[in-house]
């Protein structure tokens, strides 16, 4: 899949997140939105889990921490033919499997998440458990910035350095915005790099937008031997809608009719620019 | 009448009491919009500590403010408060016998299709077996209002828990109140309902329905599980012919098998149905289509109530 595919693709996933959380009445949309490349690049490139290999043990992993960002995670398995989209239009309806945090009742989900703070260590016990049978498999985690503040992200990384994990690979998804606010008024984090670095990890810092800068650094990995692997994926919460980008409000606003009008049409207009680029 | 959500009577109240005593202090972990507290923040900057996103860092900080004389009110949701940080308010808040009060907001299944992860279904359960916490549960804004009231100079750990949907009125607002003695809203001799926080709304429409076919059934709001009003409990039940218990709650470890035990001790035998979550994986769904699939419709109640009489 070529980068132009895959940009295009990331378009298509926006629209879905926006139409699953417009036509359900709920969802986290802006957080959805700003890692979506991130899974695109997972899924379609890197991660290499389909529905044909998935009940297997034997196969990369990816374990979404942040969990309230579902919908990305439910609209990419959906493409990758997990269920059809006429299943995924069942989100949060009632006695649907598709509830508003990843659980392992829809196929294609790793591992159940929504309580912030526990996917990094599930995916050091995946890491181990690999290494522990040599065998050549990854495991990619993904967290959102605010969720760095809760201790149990620090707990498993000290564990990640003492066994040499460089089969986990941890993405932050940096949009710097949590719930109240700017991550670094509510609870500050940098200099987050220097943080990682000083607990025996190996960083990378990209454009978390860009499927061409993911891609590259993907291929990078590991980065040095024997150390885990962390990317700092920068990013734009909201990424792609143009009032709903770093507008602190959306990390759990549902749009009304107009609203969705407007973004869909934003994301038409992106298509058309890119088929003409 | 519907009036509020009891979380805004909540952030009103503390925001009031806070306005005059600058001792009180609000800890939040990334959820001051989720506590209806923004406009706190905004007035009473000093008055608010920001954690970010660390429920058990939280709960100890919790404990250290008040062990130096402030007045602290914890809040966050309560499946995270009280599931993320057990362990420090077990041995931080209620065995070092600091007196903060946690406030669980979003409790039970207020969440609806967030799921399990975001349910607070074991709070009253693990919080129960603690030593040293009292557990109050609001069932209207009356209730809430007069709780946080009575918490700012309450010497003793205390959990508050408590919803974000508007909620009936249930009591005049001259209705004395007291935490650990229960509220008896309506007296008749067919059965009693006890319930506690806001499915005791669910019971008062039921009772509505079972009146209108000439059943007298006794409610009691028993808005403090710890310590438990065992004497109003024993009163309302001493002529009925059945007992029927209301939680939001797992069936597990709540009112309804605090009940069961002294009932069982006190060697009464009665009709006796408790109505909570059962022990499985939950239907997915809003609060209240989930509160109506577990038995909570009060349509369904009136039956439930009926069949159990007859
Ligand atoms: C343990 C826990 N505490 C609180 C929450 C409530 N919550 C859901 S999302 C969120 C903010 C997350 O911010 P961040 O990690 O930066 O995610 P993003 O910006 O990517 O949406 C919070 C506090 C939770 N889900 N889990
Ligand atoms: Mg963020």
């Amino acid at each position: 899949m070529n980068i132009k595919t895959l940009q295009s693709k990331s378009i298509e996933y926006r629209k879905t997140i926006l139409e699953i959380i417009y036509k359900s009445g709920a969802g986290h949309t802006a957080g959805s939105l700003s890692c979506i490349d991130i899974l695109n690049v997972l899924y379609n490139k890197i991660l290499k889990v389909d529905p044909s290999n998935f009940n297997s043990n034997d196969r990369n992993h990816y374990i979404q921490s942040k969990g309230h960002s579902v919908e990305a995670l439910y609209t990419i398995l959906c493409d990758k033919g997990f269920y059809t989209k006429e299943q995924l239009l069942t989100l949060n309806k009632f006695n649907s499997h598709f509830i508003g945090h990843p659980t392992r009742k829809v196929f294609g989900v790793e591992h159940n998440t929504g309580a912030l703070g526990h996917g990094l260590s599930v995916a050091v016990g995946m890491a181990i458990g690999f290494k522990l049978d040599t065998k050549p498999y990854s495991v990619f985690t993904l967290l959102g910035d605010g969720e760095l503040s809760e201790g149990s992200v620090w707990e498993g990384l000290m564990t990640a350095n003492k066994y040499n994990l460089d089969n986990l690979i941890i993405i932050i998804d940096r949009n710097r915005l949590q719930i109240t606010g700017e991550t670094e008024n509510v609870n500050p984090l940098e200099p987050l790099k220097e943080k990682f670095t000083s607990f025996g990890l190996s960083v990378k810092e990209v454009n978390g937008n860009s499927v061409e800068d993911l891609i590259n650094v993907f291929k990078e990995v590991p980065f040095e031997n024997k150390k885990p692997n962390v990317i700092i994926a920068n990013t734009i919460k909201g990424k792609g809608v143009s009032f709903i980008e770093n507008e602190v409000v959306w990390h759990h606003k549902v749009p009304d009719d107009d609203q969705y009008t407007k973004a869909i049409d934003e994301l038409n207009k992106q298509k058309i620019q890119l088929e003409n680029d | 009448m519907i009036e509020k959500a009891n979380l805004e009577v909540f952030s009103e109240t503390l925001l009031d009491l806070a306005r005059h005593d600058k001792d009180i202090v609000v800890v939040t972990s990334d959820s001051r919009g989720s506590g209806k507290l923004t406009n706190f923040g905004k007035e009473l900057p000093d008055q608010i500590i920001e954690v970010g996103i660390a429920e058990q860092n939280l709960v100890a900080i919790c404990a250290g403010l008040s062990a130096v004389g402030k007045k602290v009110f914890g809040v966050s949701p309560s499946s995270f408060l009280t599931a993320r940080a057990l362990e420090q308010i077990k041995n931080d808040i209620a065995y070092s016998n600091h007196p903060v009060t946690l406030v669980g907001i979003s409790s039970g299944v207020s969440y609806g299709q967030l799921g399990s992860t975001h349910h607070s279904i074991h709070d009253i359960a693990v919080l129960r077996a603690i030593n040293n916490l009292n557990i109050v549960i609001p069932c209207d804004n009356f209730e809430t209002k007069k709780i946080i009231q009575a918490a700012v100079n309450f010497n003793e750990p205390l959990f508050v828990r408590f919803g974000k949907k508007p909620m009936l009125k249930i009591h005049n607002d001259n209705q004395s109140f007291k935490i650990g003695k229960g509220i008896s809203i309506k007296e008749g001799k067919d059965l009693v309902f006890i319930a506690t926080g806001e499915t005791v709304q669910r019971a008062y429409k039921a009772i509505e329905i079972l009146e209108k076919d000439n059943f007298k059934c006794t409610l009691i709001s028993m808005h403090t599980i710890k310590p438990f009003d065992e004497s109003l409990f024993l009163d309302s039940i001493k002529h009925t012919r059945g007992i029927i218990t209301l939680e939001e709650h797992s069936e597990s470890g709540g009112l309804g098998e605090r009940c069961s035990s002294i009932l069982a001790q006190k060697k009464i035998t009665t009709n006796f149905k408790i109505i909570g979550f059962p022990d499985e994986y939950m239907i997915n769904g809003s609060q209240s289509d989930v509160l109506d699939h577990y038995n909570m419709e009060p349509k369904r109640l009136a039956e439930i109530a009926k069949n159990l009489i007859s």
